[in-house]
């Protein structure tokens, strides 16, 4: 017996010690801060763009903070993640990582000194940016006005907070690689699937996640909850009464505004407006291309007439008041902007019975635009929503939201309203915060 | 401190950012045209326009404007000329007149959505705007009368 117990402690200790060795990363010698003309301006610039398409700014600065410098919190379902400091200072930046430490953590998710990142950066996706576009990022990134601030303490509880546990989950979800080309398809269709795949990393909020927090192998793009808002599915899964057409992913990603889908809200619209605002005609062309193949728009565009006059007749009951209450509480409020008699509706009446919020399996959205408003610089350039939340009451939101998915769309009632605007009431506007 | 136009002017207000837009044009700047009616954006009397389209301003945060260009039943026209309140006057539209600042600014941005609104164009989308005398007829009587002017052509 006793044999048999030393004997399960050693394939333990082997087990434990295998476990070390292959996890193990070396650190990686701090190198001097390259001189910012040792980059080329053409390959700064490039960086820049990239860096935009990858949102970098976006988590790697606090709200109010200095750009790049780290310290946004995400709240991860495992706890607070704070960004790190990416600006070239030597000290609490990256101002002593050498092409190679950068290159490795983009590439396999583990930092110079060689601990392992957590995966709410998203080097899943970013493993697949070729060698050319992380050198210039590297060039923009080093060429940053360096600032000094250190990272804030994650709120992550043991054992999530240890960061050699990350090679296990490297082991289990994480597969390492560049990009492959679809030889099958376009120049512009494999250019399109580089940008969401890798530094765009479209799947980091439109694919649900597994328990580890790893977007689920075989679902991609399938929609899900995130950072407070409902990432809505980009495959043929999609809701929307009209198909999202190239044309139509362009001018939304292009604007913030399709006016027969909605205006980004919430992180999406960073996700327009700071981020792929950077990138040229042709990449948002591109990446339109790649997703209108995956939604399978094509087939599904037959139908665009009848969802068009479905939606305008829905829309043009609020000009004949009848018995509903509920409709009461829509004509009020709401009908003064959103009220369409003619198709096609115009963009700045968005049409709720076309509004993908509506035909979302989640009502999230939908309760958050109404409790919060859109501002002026969200979605649609210059056009804003006041929010609802100090005017309606939970009751009045969950009839309001209930007799529009009634009357707007054919789809199953969303149940628990009431609760759900609660909830959503009591988080405030900042969601992820 | 939140700086916008307000009727062509610039102006910048040292103000909490989530006080109504509407009491910092009424109180803090003093254009009293815009009136206070509910407060949680039900009745319309605070009818403004953001940007060139009508909003409550009653629900909207100073904050929320930053940089966007506010008109005032003030400044709609430069002589109170504007074919709305010509037809407010031949069509003897008020009775009280609280509401008709934001009926007229909500009408206005009305007949740019919708040149030639049917009858249901214009009942939906004034609904939102309540007025206490009953005018309603004699609103949408002058809503028509203006419609023709604003497309530039003869009414049909």
């Amino acid at each position: 017996m006793k044999r048999v117990f030393i004997g399960f402690l050693g394939v333990v200790a082997v087990i434990f010690i295998g476990f070390f060795v292959i996890a193990w990363r070396p650190s990686i010698a701090p190198a001097p801060l390259p001189a910012a003309n040792s980059f080329s301006p053409v390959l700064v610039a490039k960086g820049a763009v990239l860096a935009g398409a990858g949102y970098c700014a976006v988590c790697h600065t606090a709200s109010g903070g200095q750009p790049y410098a780290g310290g946004y919190a995400l709240a991860t379902p495992f706890g607070v993640i704070y960004s790190l400091n990416i600006t070239p200072d030597p000290q609490t930046g990256i101002g002593n990582w050498s092409e190679a430490a950068f290159a490795r953590a983009m590439h396999a998710g583990v930092a110079r000194d060689g601990s392992y990142l957590f995966p709410a950066f998203p080097y899943d996706h970013f493993t697949k940016i070729n060698d050319d576009d992380i050198q210039a990022l590297y060039a923009y990134l080093m060429t940053l006005p360096p600032v000094n601030a250190p990272a804030k303490a994650d709120t992550l509880p043991f054992p999530f907070n240890i960061r050699y546990l990350q090679a296990g989950w490297q082991l289990l979800f994480f597969h390492g690689g560049r990009y492959q080309p679809d030889t099958t398809k376009s120049a512009a269709w494999n250019r399109g699937a580089y940008l969401a795949e890798s530094l765009s990393h479209c799947g980091g909020c439109h694919t649900p996640r597994n328990a580890f927090g790893a977007e689920e192998a075989g679902h991609e793009y399938a929609g899900a909850l995130i950072d407070g808002w409902y990432a809505p599915p980009l495959t043929a899964a999609n809701p929307a009464p009209v198909p999202w057409t190239r044309a139509e992913l362009f001018t939304y990603l292009r604007t913030g505004a399709s006016d027969v889908h909605g205006t980004a809200a919430g992180s999406m619209s960073p996700v327009v407006h700071t981020g792929l605002a950077k990138l040229p005609d042709a990449d948002i062309q591109a990446i339109a291309t790649y997703f209108s193949d995956i939604d399978g728009a094509a087939t599904r565009a037959v139908n665009t007439g009848t969802a068009l006059a479905n939606a305008i007749t829905a829309s043009a009951q609020s000009g004949q008041p009848g018995a509903d209450p509920d409709a009461h509480l829509y004509e009020n409020a709401c009908a003064s902007c959103h009220y369409n008699s003619a198709t096609p509706p115009p963009a700045v009446r968005p049409d709720l019975a076309l509004n993908t919020a509506l035909w979302l399996p989640d009502p999230t959205n939908f309760i958050r635009v109404v409790l919060n408003g859109i501002s002026l610089q969200d979605g649609m350039q210059g056009v804003m929503m006041p929010g609802f939340a100090n005017s309606m009451s939970d009751d009045q939101i969950a009839r309001l939201a209930a007799y529009l998915r009634r009357t707007r769309t054919n789809l199953t009632p969303w149940p628990d309203l009431q609760a759900k605007v609660a909830a959503i009431r009591a988080q405030g506007p900042e969601a992820s915060q | 401190m939140t700086s916008f136009h307000l009727n062509g002017q610039a102006v910048s207000v040292d103000i909490p950012d989530d006080t109504p837009l509407l009491w910092v044009i009424r109180d803090d700047i003093g254009l009293t045209g815009t009136k206070f009616g509910c407060g949680i954006g039900m009745c319309g009397a605070c009818t403004v326009h953001v940007d060139g389209r009508a909003q409550r301003s009653c629900i909207t945060p100073v904050g929320a404007v930053e940089g966007a260009a506010i008109t005032t039943i003030e400044g709609l026209s430069p002589n109170g000329q504007h074919p709305l309140q010509t037809a407010w006057v031949e069509a003897q539209a008020p009775q009280c007149g609280y509401c008709q600042s934001g009926q007229i600014m909500q009408a206005a941005t009305l007949l740019l959505d919708f040149p030639s609104p049917s009858a249901e164009d214009i009942t939906a989308v004034m609904h939102g705007n309540l007025c206490r005398c009953m005018a309603y007829i004699r609103i949408r009587k002058a809503i028509l009368l203006a419609a023709p002017q604003l497309r530039g052509s003869e009414p049909t």
